[in-house]
């Protein structure tokens, strides 16, 4: 089998927020469309991780290369579905899915396609000229994912996005969010706190320690799909991670 | 449920037709009706005002000037100053919002001003510019800036960061940033300050016209204190509750129009 190549190359990440120290020399490679989960305590430092290696926040030290260059928003197709809701009151759903398309200058015609395609994936055509103060929690959250897809990254963040919902849409979502990778090949790095969630989604969970927080372990999921919560392998896999994540 | 809901709500415009009704038994009840102890030129009653209302707008007496006359003087005035007053306000707002900068430089100047009411400023604006149109507008100008600047100011300070990032990530420049996220996430507030900014100039404007008028409310009702005409002064307050509250309005059907999908 052919090596796969690096997508993100995490090289000595430190990030300080005045004194405190949060992401304490934290390196690590993902591969081209990889599924990774990064699990850890809570508060251990996980959005401040995804954050920095997005380069939202100033990192205080090291670097982060994408495809072997130094990560840049403008030029970088990078997608991020945050854990709090960031659908934009004064716009449609419809126009909110496009607003990464506006920004990116996707032709009208392309947009208008993509629009339609992830509007249905998610379940949300009928609702397009609605605005997201007049939907329900769980559209708010699909038209964050319908947003990030629209603009097909080559990098797709997530951020706890499913910890607000009801497990069964929550079940749902994980579903339709496998399917979507599989079918568009994107890199995802995707934060829970979830074990089970972590153990259903991933082809590698990274264990994060707590604060400062470093990588503790990565370990490798190569559960065959689609994945049955109740087998023996499932529930040993995830029991040894939850056996990971405890600090005390 | 839908059906009590509504029921419900039938029953609070009745709540709010009722508070006025009774408002205007009452004054009806100790002017002109069976408790009338209050004589007519110290408060005249509800009959009389309104007949003198509607004869005012056909009628030159006392003042030389019909009530549409004075309406759209005081009208005049305060919508000039008051679209003025916004389209600097508003901009303002949002350079010092957006631009640290422009804040730290801008603020110390404003703080001072701000507390010094629109109506302060008349009498030395009337020294400078004489009585006509120019310094009222200046003044109602001044008045409706205020609320204006300080409202759109804390909605830019507030946008949500999570939008931004959103912004961010797509890789947004800063001034897209500032076109497609801040600005539109700040209109609710820039709609509080342009309602706060037209109350303080509708009655700004009354008080500048007492001080120094030929024409307008204010100076009809100014005038009319001097020649003991309560109905003329009390029909004229009622124009002005009225056009103030009509002003109110045609603002909230623009928040409707631009908050389609409710408050934010």
């Amino acid at each position: 089998m052919a090596e796969k190549r690096i997508k993100i190359k995490v090289d000595h990440l430190t990030k300080k927020f005045g004194e405190l120290l949060v992401l304490d020399d934290v390196s690590f490679d993902v591969e081209e469309g990889e599924f990774l989960c990064i699990v850890g305590p809570t508060g251990c430092g996980k959005t401040t991780f995804l954050n920095s290696v997005t380069r939202l926040y100033d990192i205080t030290a090291g670097q982060i290369l994408v495809n072997g260059e130094e990560v840049d928003l403008k030029k970088h197709n990078i997608s991020y579905i945050f854990q709090e809701f960031s659908a934009m009151p004064w716009l449609t759903i419809e126009q909110n899915v496009g607003f990464g398309l506006d920004i990116k200058k996707v032709p009208r015609a392309e947009k208008k396609e993509r629009v339609d395609e992830m509007l249905e994936i998610v379940g949300l055509t009928d609702f397009r000229h609605f605005y997201p103060q007049q939907v329900s929690t769980s559209m708010n959250q699909r038209i964050g994912i319908a947003r990030a897809f629209a603009t097909r990254p080559e990098i797709l963040l997530m951020d706890e996005p499913y910890g607000q919902l009801d497990i069964d849409l929550r079940f749902k979502l994980e579903d339709e969010l496998v399917n979507l990778w599989r079918k568009t090949k994107t890199t995802v790095l995707f934060i829970t706190h979830n074990v089970e969630e972590a153990v259903y989604l991933s082809e590698h969970i990274m264990v994060l320690t707590n604060k400062p927080c470093h990588v503790k372990t990565v370990i490798e999921n190569r559960l065959p799909r689609p994945r049955d919560v109740m087998s023996m392998e499932f529930v040993k896999l995830r029991d040894h991670v939850t056996e990971m994540i405890k600090w005390w | 449920m839908r059906k009590r809901n509504k029921g419900k709500k039938r029953s609070y415009v009745g709540l709010s037709v009722l508070s006025i009704v009774l408002f205007f038994f009452i004054w009806w009840l100790f002017t002109e009706g069976f408790l009338g102890t209050i004589k007519a030129n110290v408060l005249p009653g509800p009959v009389k005002v309104f007949t003198t209302l509607i004869d005012k707008f056909s009628n030159k007496n006392p003042d030389g000037a019909l009530m549409q006359m004075h309406l759209w003087a005081s009208l005049k005035v305060t919508l000039s100053g008051y679209v003025i007053g916004c389209l600097v306000g508003i901009p303002l707002g949002i350079f010092m919002g957006w631009y640290e900068k422009a804040d730290i430089f801008i603020n110390p100047i404003f703080d001072f001003i701000r507390p010094i009411p629109g109506i302060a400023w008349t009498p030395l604006f009337i020294l400078l510019f004489g009585i006509g149109m120019l310094p009222k507008v200046i003044v109602i100008a001044l008045a409706a800036f205020g609320p204006a600047l300080v409202n759109t100011y804390t909605g830019i300070r507030q946008t949500k960061e999570v939008h931004i990032w959103v912004g961010q990530t797509f890789g947004a420049s800063k001034f897209e940033i500032l076109t497609k996220i801040a600005i539109p996430s700040s209109i609710p507030f820039v709609l509080t300050g342009m309602r706060v900014g037209l109350g303080v100039a509708w009655s700004t404007i009354i008080g500048a016209e007492m001080l120094a008028a030929t024409a307008g409310l204010g100076y009809l009702i100014n005038l009319c204190r001097g020649i003991y005409r309560p109905d003329i002064i009390i029909a004229a307050m009622i124009c002005v509750g009225l056009i103030g509250a009509g002003l109110g309005y045609v603002l909230t059907l623009a928040e409707r129009q631009l908050m389609k999908g409710g408050r934010w």
